[in-house]
């Protein structure tokens, strides 16, 4: 496969969240605002892409009886610079996420990636398979951030979306919001797929 | 001294429930709760974990890494105690109980990559709870994710003979009745403690 299949197929076929389902945990808990949500999918997109890069570069060298403490090594090692530096550029940000920065260390699409991926390909391919899964986490985390913030808060990236009589659902950015909108949202797909099917049988 | 306990300890089962409020240890949540005995013995492993992680975290940040000065390391640090830990516990389960061993399968070296064992010790460090109170957190919180994934397991069990509308079925479904669950426990959130 060439190196934009490897990117693209995170995006949509290949999706991380919506397709494989892993990386569950922030995918629930942080996604009650959009800008958490943007901001959840491009840190933990570094992450990946430099989990994978150095994974596939250390690939010869790392014997497979011990690869997985030291892929979390690595993994966790990416994770602390992208902390600090957010952290140090967006507190706000920080702030919001809160504990859920450093447990990207232990979200399954990383460690995934580099067991299915990076441990197997050279270093070109690694890094477009990480930017394209990133992006894809990215993408879904956007969708059903999305949904949440205009359904439970009625606002889009902070600005307010309808008038002042409007009752936001309050229970959309509450937990059991998260469960629901993604279970919709799989429902949907779903029901896509199979419609698909169907008609072309 | 006893309340303080009874308070975190119903406050990290009930109210702040680390599955279905906190969103921790979504993972082995959905996979391993198509049976109550699976469930079960995941949740014993996972309490096992979370309670030795508990202690041991709270005795690496106190006597290593703040007397070195190098808290941010922490992360690295936790990461390794909890991987060992769960290889440990595989080996003890390996040996003492193959049958449960056999039915935790790839979900048990995955108790590393669980995010609640991570986040409890992370929330012990920014709680600032002392030795007991942070044994008494991390083991309670193990439990309130042992009660949520039983109770959940128990529903998926009755849900494989129900009627279903088939783009719901399996994944979807799951989600949808873990909300209501979720419901079911934002009515903790009323418990004055």
């Amino acid at each position: 496969m060439s190196i934009t299949k490897e990117f693209s197929k995170g995006l949509i076929e290949e999706n991380p969240t919506l397709v494989q389902l892993v990386g569950m945990c922030p995918t629930l808990a942080i996604t009650t605002s959009v800008t958490n949500g943007i901001g959840m999918g491009l840190s933990t997109t570094a992450v990946l892409v430099g989990s994978n890069v150095a994974i596939s570069l250390l690939r010869k060298f790392v014997p497979s009886k011990i690869r997985i403490p030291a892929f979390v090594v690595i993994i966790a090692g990416f994770v602390t610079l992208i902390d600090m530096l957010i952290k140090a550029y967006f507190p706000a940000l920080s702030k919001s996420l809160g504990i859920y920065i450093p447990l990207i260390v232990v979200n399954c699409i990383i460690l995934a990636r580099a067991e299915a991926f990076a441990y197997k390909f050279e270093i070109g391919k690694s890094a477009a398979d990480g930017l394209g899964m990133g992006l894809g986490f990215t993408l879904a985390l956007m969708l059903i951030s999305s949904i949440r913030e205009i359904l439970g808060n009625g606002t889009f990236l902070g600005i307010p979306l309808f008038g002042e009589s409007f009752q936001p659902a309050l229970i959309m950015i509450l937990p059991p919001g998260g469960f629901l909108t993604l279970g919709l949202i799989l429902g949907v797909k779903n029901w896509l797929t199979d419609r698909k099917k169907g008609g072309e049988a | 001294m006893l309340r303080e306990i009874i308070v975190i300890a119903l406050g990290a089962i009930l109210v702040e429930n680390f599955v279905l409020v906190k969103f921790l240890g979504i993972c082995p949540f959905l996979g391993v709760s198509k049976k109550i005995e699976t469930a079960l013995g995941m949740g014993m492993a996972v309490t096992f974990v979370m309670a030795m992680a508990s202690a041991i975290t709270w005795l690496v940040q106190e006597y290593i890494l703040v007397p070195f000065g190098i808290e941010y390391l922490q992360t690295i640090a936790f990461i390794l105690v909890i991987a060992a830990l769960v290889q440990f516990v595989e080996m003890v389960l390996q040996k003492m109980s193959p049958g449960l061993y056999q039915a935790l399968g790839i979900y048990l070296p995955l108790i590393t990559t669980n995010c609640a064992v991570l986040g409890v010790a992370l929330l012990n460090v920014q709680k600032e709870y002392n030795f007991i109170n942070s044994v008494v957190y991390g083991t309670s919180a193990a439990l309130g994710f042992t009660l949520a994934i039983v109770l959940f397991a128990g529903i998926r069990e009755r849900l494989e003979l129900s009627d279903i509308p088939k783009p719901l079925q399996g994944f979807p479904i799951a989600l949808i009745t873990a909300a209501l669950l979720s419901i079911a426990f934002l009515g903790f959130q009323g418990l004055k403690l």
